[in-house]
């Protein structure tokens, strides 16, 4: 505090001394303070720091101060002032972010309400299954090749080396068409292989073939009349058994993972010579569970393997019949059903499931497999 | 095949230890499907007896007769005392030799026995029928044995009630396997043992006095063998021994000549017919039948011939189809007892035919009859020629020795001669095949195990043996080269494939159109192809629609479906109808497949050519392949019912529409990278003011759009059902358009918004294509945000609202000229389709 001023006349402005200054400066703090909202803190803010306000009345009176206590005045005033407006935006920071949290707050929603309104979609497992088979062996060179459902019974049957009395050719098992001659509804993708034999100029052919097929069985929990299989065809120089063997070992340990062989069994078929029946060891148990009655496996009937299907060189006679020499090139070929392999692979206990088109089966294997 | 291992034994000395798990393992390995083993009596627990029935009280307070008996069963009891025994069966008398199974014993079952009260007596074990001991399905009352075995002797060894059967799925080349012979070789070569072959006994020669046999044909029949038994007692029963072999090789016993030819036939593999040379007339010849002779066979059922099937005959017409079943008049008299004297009468002269037939004609005629025998079976799949008179001299021998017969010195033998087929392979050939060295000494010594005569060094000349008429050609020796060294020997390689160009456009594309559906929301199905006229008059589609036109089956699952599908929508409607009436009442469907459509009617369709197999087809017959099958495009459809945006907290359901049939062909064109166009159009079976046609340019490509109530109501589907079908081919008939890299304007866009008036006739799609034209090269985007109908625009007129996006590449566009490009678009707007702008 300084002195007292000589030259000051305390009667004729008795808005600034020096305790009125102060107790203005207080009343304005004390108000600010008091004001619970934005509203009330506007209001008091015309009161307090308005131009009618009384600082800046008492502001306005020092111009008519003597010159010596002008500057004394202007600072005590100044200073009031400038803690007034310190006090009122450290009120509104406040009182404004009260008004945000409270907002947001009164915003929020239940993030767990249920959003399913976008309809949902699938692929039916027997697609994504075959393309990722086709992935397998096109990453290894091999095309994939398709033909006619309806197909001409020289390309579905001759020549393949099951003549015109062989067992398949009945109507216990095949599908002829009515009033035709040599057509039928193919019994295997075989038809296909031929047609790629027929349109290379010369070997190597490497292609693989899936596609839908037709069987005169009637639709149970095991079979169904029209079903997909997959057959591979490789013709080249010098192929042999063991490369039909790697070829397969491949593809299961592509499928089913590392680790996962095939066996093959001797076998019987018309259009490959030798033949064999192939297993795959059972990705399950790994033939954990074989003579191991405590850990039975579901998969393979504790067996330890799975049957995946029939394979083998390529029949001469076969190639003879494309116009290819047998002396010169060798091949080897086999086939699945996609049906069998998704039912082991997924759990599948009914074909009739696969095959009926209700959406809750398919639903689940989403867009890949 | 069911091989018993007992029998089997008889021909190989396998070490004692082996079980039937051990030779099945071997056997599979070998090539042979051994399916299973057959566990015969594992949990029989004697003691299981031969009883000798001492007395029997009838005692007839009962619902049924009941025999309370006593049994002697020698020492076997312990006590030496009659056994007290309750039964039930009535086919037995005192003095019989039965089998009694006593109490502490455990029948099959497995069914413990015990000393229990029944009847009011206490019946100490039972007396057993055939079912009860597990060898057969018969029950026909209790087992009588012959009386020559004492009391007390043990059941279980008499009976041969425990045993192994390994049951053997065979190849349809592998014939010989249907014989204990042919199996007992596989399994000496898999354990490296001799064979004692049953083929390998003595044999009279042929002479001039044996039966008289005429062979008319013989292409189909090389070698008849007849020989001859007189005083054949009709009485005599098959020993014990016979009918279990019989039995648990799966066939039923049933007298003494049957069931001797049978056990010969499993033994040898060769089918045999026995005659009562008493209803012979004259010589037995073989021809082919007359069509429409007629012949009753063994099984009651009279059989109109064709004429091809082959036939035995005699001077009174047929007398048997060769190879496939005999017939009632000649067949072996069952056994009569003269009731007055006690005497046997029967067929006491019997005429053995052991003869070799060609598989096709038996295939063909087992086939045309629907008589799959045993002997068609061995037939079809070829029988050893050479084993038919070993299988004669068999089945004399067993006639003389337990028929009390005797064998005629007749020998007949008519034989065809046969040329011998060799084989020439290079002796590295199975090495070749397998991607293994086995080397010349071992492919020579497995050719000889099977039975091959192997003769040269480098170039091996090769003849099978006469059972395995299935070697023909040098991949056939590979295999059982192969084979014997093991595949599971076989190492494993990857060729060096090609490198490849991976998928075509065309898979790739069902790939992106399978993606796309599926994630606007839409399941794929598969379904089956088959259709009925029923579904086609439910849709409404008339006669003469193309889709009418359908390639038919001869031989349907169902006769309600004789037809393949001409178009998607009968089996996505089916799969539609499945869903919601299980319950999944909002569903979008959709199929990728083939549909078979018939175009015309050309002379070739469904006619294709029988070409040989010894070379490759021309061009030309490659195309009249082609030619006789119908067309087969591939077509993509989906249907929708239901909710599209069930109902939840955020309002109300939406329904799935005809604009959501039509968004999913758009969904496929973008796919395809091709740009799709719709224009109104009317097409069976859809809505006729709610169908869209989908254009190529002005080729039709399919339709969408909401289906007809008509054919909602005839379907049973969901009301609003909506539907799309696309033809794939068609749509990428001119390929994808190659996308073009865009030049980004970095310019600021000028946005002017646009109503306009039309009649409510005029289609959105023209007044957008006049818009497109008016605006000028300056129009980045259009879009119609808004449809209005209303008092303000007028009766039968509506307000179409677009914001037109403005850009250019090179400056920033001033109002001015944003405005005449507006006002251009909207001049053509009136000019063609008579639009004013809304005030």
């Amino acid at each position: 505090m300084s002195a007292p001023n000589k030259s000051y006349d305390p009667v004729e402005v008795e808005a600034l001394k020096p305790e009125e200054i102060e107790r203005l400066r207080d009343e304005a703090i004390a108000a600010f303070a008091a004001a619970t909202d934005l509203d009330a803190l506007h209001e008091a803010k015309v009161a307090h720091t308005g131009d009618r306000s009384p600082l800046a009345l008492a502001n306005r009176e020092i111009g008519a101060l003597p010159p010596a206590a002008k500057a004394d005045a202007g600072k005590r005033v100044g200073a009031a002032r400038g803690a007034v407006n310190k006090a009122l935006a450290e009120r509104r920071v406040a009182l404004e972010a009260e008004r945000d949290a409270r907002v947001l707050v009164e915003e929020a929603v239940d993030v767990t309400l249920p959003y399913d309104r976008a309809p949902r979609g699938g692929r039916h497992p027997l697609t994504t299954f075959a393309e990722r088979l086709m992935d397998v062996f096109t990453a290894m060179g091999y095309s994939v090749a398709e033909g006619p459902e309806v197909e001409a019974e020289w390309l579905n049957f001759d020549a393949l080396n099951m003549g015109p009395d062989h067992p398949a050719r009945s109507t216990q098992d095949t599908f002829f068409l009515k009033d035709a001659d040599s057509v039928v509804l193919r019994t295997h993708t075989s038809g296909v292989q031929i047609r790629s034999l027929l349109a290379a100029a010369e070997p190597p052919v490497y292609v693989i073939c899936p596609g839908r097929v037709f069987r005169s069985d009637e639709l149970d929990a095991t079979h169904t009349p029209v079903f997909n299989q997959v057959e591979l065809l490789a013709v080249d120089e010098g192929l042999t058994m063991a490369d039909l063997k790697g070829t397969l070992d491949h593809m299961v340990a592509s499928l089913f993972g590392e680790g996962i062989s095939t066996r093959l069994r001797p076998n019987y078929f018309p259009f490959t010579e030798p033949s064999a029946e192939m297993d795959m060891v059972c990705f399950v148990c790994r033939g954990e569970s074989v003579g191991n009655p405590d850990r039975p496996c579901r998969t393979c009937s504790s067996e330890g393997w799975i049957e995946l299907g029939g394979c083998g060189m390529v029949n001469p006679r076969v190639l003879v019949a494309c116009g290819i020499d047998p002396n010169k090139y060798s091949g080897f070929a086999f086939g699945f059903g996609i049906e069998r392999m998704l039912m082991f692979r997924h759990n599948v206990e009914d074909m009739r499931d696969i095959v009926e088109g209700d959406v809750r089966f398919t639903l689940p294997f989403g867009m890949e497999i | 095949m069911r091989v018993p291992l007992s029998w089997l034994r008889e021909y190989v000395d396998l070490p004692t230890g082996e079980t039937g798990r051990d030779i099945q393992a071997k056997l599979i390995r070998a090539g042979l499907e051994v399916e299973g083993v057959e566990q015969l009596g594992a949990d029989l627990k004697g003691p299981l007896v031969v009883g000798q029935v001492l007395a029997i009280e009838e005692l007839t307070e009962f619902k049924k007769p009941i025999r309370y008996c006593q049994v002697d069963v020698g020492d076997a009891n312990g006590t030496g005392e009659p056994q007290n025994i309750v039964c039930g069966a009535r086919n037995f008398a005192v003095g019989d030799k039965v089998v009694v199974v006593l109490p502490g014993a455990v029948l099959p079952g497995p069914f413990p026995i015990a000393a229990r009260a029944t009847y009011g007596k206490t019946s100490e074990g039972m007396i057993c029928s055939a079912r009860e001991l597990g060898m057969g399905d018969e029950h026909d009352g209790i087992i009588v044995l012959p009386p020559e075995y004492e009391p007390g002797t043990d059941a279980i060894e008499l009976l041969e009630l425990v045993d192994e059967v390994l049951d053997i799925a065979v190849t349809a080349d592998r014939g010989y396997c249907l014989s204990l012979r042919g199996v007992a070789r596989e399994m000496a070569i898999a354990y490296g043992l001799p064979l004692r072959d049953p083929a390998l006994i003595d044999v009279p020669p042929a002479n001039s006095y044996g039966p008289l046999v005429k062979v008319e044909d013989p292409a189909a029949c090389d070698r008849f063998v007849a020989r001859s038994v007189v005083g054949v007692d009709p009485a005599a029963k098959s020993p014990i021994w016979m009918q279990r072999r019989i039995q648990k090789a799966g066939m039923r016993p049933i007298s003494l000549a049957v069931d001797i030819t049978n056990y010969v036939m499993l033994e040898m593999g060769q089918p045999l017919h026995a005659y009562d040379r008493h209803r012979i007339d004259g010589a037995i010849t073989v021809r082919r039948a007359t069509a429409g002779e007629k012949l009753r066979t063994l099984d009651g059922v009279e059989r109109t011939l064709d004429n091809e099937d082959l036939l035995i005959c005699d001077n009174s017409g047929p007398i048997g189809i060769a190879g496939v079943m005999g017939g009632a008049g000649t067949e072996i008299a069952d056994a009569v007892v003269d009731p007055e004297t006690g005497e046997v009468n029967g067929t006491t002269e019997i005429v053995i035919e052991a003869a070799h037939f060609a598989p096709v004609s038996i295939a063909r005629s087992a086939r045309r009859h629907k008589l799959p025998s045993e002997a068609a079976k061995r037939f079809e799949r070829g029988v050893d020629p050479e084993a038919t008179k070993a299988a004669a001299q068999r089945a004399v021998d067993l006639l003389v020795l337990v028929a009390g017969g005797t064998a005629e010195a007749g020998v007949t033998d008519v034989v065809a001669p046969r040329p011998v087929h060799s084989i020439s392979i290079a002796a590295d050939l199975p090495d070749r095949v397998a991607g293994q060295e086995y080397g010349r000494e071992t492919v020579v010594r497995r050719l000889q195990e099977v039975g091959c005569t192997v003769v040269g060094t480098d170039v091996l000349v090769v003849t099978p043996p006469t059972w395995r008429p299935d070697l023909t050609d040098p991949n056939d020796l590979c295999e059982e080269v192969i084979r014997l060294e093991g595949y599971e020997n076989l190492p494993s390689t990857l060729p060096n494939v090609p490198a490849g160009r991976g998928l075509t456009d065309a898979q790739r594309l069902r790939r992106r159109i399978g993606v796309a559906l599926a994630s606007a929301g839409q399941v794929e199905v598969q379904n089956y192809p088959f259709i009925g006229e029923a579904v086609l008059d439910g849709l409404g589609i008339e006669a003469g629609d193309p889709r009418r036109v359908t390639v038919q089956l001869a031989n349907p699952i169902s006769h309600e479906e004789p037809s393949l599908r001409t178009t998607l929508l009968p089996g996505l409607l089916g799969a539609l109808h499945r869903n919601v009436g299980r319950g999944s009442t909002d569903v979008a469907l959709f199929e990728l497949g083939r549909v078979f459509r018939v175009d015309g009617t050309a002379e070739t369709l469904y006619r294709a050519p029988r070409l040989p197999v010894d070379r490759r087809p021309t061009e030309d017959e490659i195309a009249q392949l082609d030619a006789a099958l119908p067309r087969q495009p591939y077509r993509v459809g989906a249907v929708f019912a239901g909710s599209r945006d069930p109902q939840g907290w955020w309002g109300k359901a939406q329904a799935w529409t005809w604009a959501d049939a039509v968004e999913a062909a758009r969904t496929v064109a973008d796919a395809a990278g091709v740009e799709l166009t719709v224009r109104q159009d009317q097409h069976t079976p859809w809505h006729p003011g709610r169908c869209a046609g989908l254009y190529v340019g002005e080729q039709l490509v399919g339709h969408a759009g909401e289906l007809h109530p008509r054919a909602i109501k005839a379907l049973n589907l969901p009301e609003r059902t909506c539907a799309m079908e696309l033809d794939l081919d068609l749509l990428t008939a001119g390929g994808a358009a190659k996308a073009e890299g865009p030049k980004i304007s970095t310019f600021p866009v000028a946005t002017q918004d646009v109503a306009l008036i039309v009649d409510d006739a005029v289609k959105a799609a023209d007044v957008e294509s006049a818009l497109r034209t008016g605006a000028g090269e300056l129009l980045e985007s259009l879009r119609l945000f808004d449809v209005y109908r209303g008092e303000s625009v007028g009766e039968g007129k509506k307000s179409l609202a677009y914001a037109l996006r403005f850009r250019a590449a090179d400056r920033t566009l001033t109002a001015d000229e944003a405005s005449a490009a507006r006002e251009s678009a909207v001049a053509e707007a009136a000019t063609r389709v008579g639009a004013t702008l809304r005030g």
